[in-house]
C-alpha cells in the first residue's frame, strides 16, 4: 500500500432534483511514474493509481483510466447529475492492488 | 566476413536515416488509432481542450476537456516518454461531459484530446504548451 494515501472530495450537501453539480476530488499519492532514477542511477519503478471511478447510487458518473502522466496527488473535477438523494462513491485503484474509497451523501429536494 | 570501415559508416548512415522516421509521432498516432479503431478524428467545435500556453512547471499543468454528449475523451501528450495521459469515460449520471485535471509534461509539446461521440465519430483538439521546467523526473 502506498503510504499516507488520503482521499478528499468536495460534493455539495444539498441540491434540487435533476441538478448538475460540480465534484472535486483529490487524493494524496506520489504517482511514481517509472521515469525517475534514484541516487545510484537505478530506475524507481512505476507505482501509480491507474483508475478512478465515481458512482451515484450504483450508477456510473465517470470512469477515468490514469497513466503516469497524471500529476502527483491526482486531482479531478467533473460534473454529475443528481436525480434523487443518495450516496456518491469514489474509488481509486492503485498499481499495488490497494483500493482507496470515499463516499459522500447528498440530499436532493 | 570482414566489415570494412567504409561499410560500417554506410550502415551507420542508413540507420541514422531510418531511426528518426520512427520517432514519437507514431506512438501518438498508434494511441489515437487504438482509441478510434483507425477512424479519423476531425477537428470541430464539439470538443474543447483548455490548457495554458505557457506552463511554469511541467510537473503539474492544469487542463480541461469538454465535449457535450461525448462518450469518452482521450488525452495525449505527444512529446512525453509515453503519449497516453488519461481517458475519461462518461457514465449515465455524468452531468456534463467535461473533466479537469493536472498532468505532467516532459517539455514543450502538443497536448491532444480526442472525443468519441455517440454516433461513432471522433473529434480532435490540440494545443501546443510551452513548458519551462520539464515534469517527467528529469
Amino acid at each position: 500500500m502506498a503510504e499516507n494515501v488520503t482521499p478528499r472530495v468536495r460534493v455539495p450537501s444539498k441540491a434540487s432534483a435533476g441538478d448538475t453539480i460540480a465534484i472535486k476530488t483529490l487524493i494524496s499519492h506520489p504517482m511514481e511514474s517509472g521515469q525517475r532514477k534514484d541516487k545510484e542511477g537505478n530506475v524507481i519503478p512505476r507505482s501509480i493509481i491507474h483508475r478512478f471511478t465515481c458512482d451515484f447510487n450504483g450508477e456510473s458518473v465517470i470512469d477515468v483510466t490514469m497513466e503516469p502522466a497524471i500529476s502527483t496527488n491526482p486531482y479531478f473535477e467533473f460534473a454529475a447529475k443528481v436525480p434523487e438523494s443518495g450516496t456518491f462513491k469514489f474509488t481509486w485503484y492503485d498499481d499495488d492492488g490497494s483500493v482507496y474509497e470515499e463516499s459522500k451523501e447528498i440530499t436532493v429536494s | 566476413m570482414k566489415i570494412t570501415r567504409r561499410q560500417t559508416i554506410l550502415m551507420g548512415a542508413a540507420a541514422a536515416i531510418v531511426v528518426p522516421s520512427l520517432g514519437w509521432a507514431s506512438a501518438t498516432d498508434d494511441a489515437i488509432a487504438a482509441f478510434t479503431g483507425g477512424a479519423e478524428a476531425q477537428a470541430g467545435d464539439g470538443l474543447t481542450l483548455t490548457a495554458p500556453e505557457i506552463a511554469e512547471n511541467g510537473n503539474t499543468v492544469p487542463i480541461e476537456v469538454s465535449a457535450p454528449g461525448a462518450e469518452a475523451i482521450l488525452v495525449l501528450a505527444a512529446g512525453n516518454p509515453a503519449p497516453e495521459v488519461g481517458e475519461f469515460k462518461f457514465g449515465p449520471l455524468s452531468g456534463e461531459q467535461m473533466a479537469s485535471t493536472r498532468i505532467r509534461l516532459a517539455g514543450t509539446q502538443e497536448v491532444i484530446a480526442i472525443a468519441k461521440m455517440p454516433d461513432g465519430s471522433f473529434q480532435r483538439a490540440s494545443q501546443e504548451v510551452k513548458v519551462t521546467i520539464g515534469g517527467c523526473g528529469g
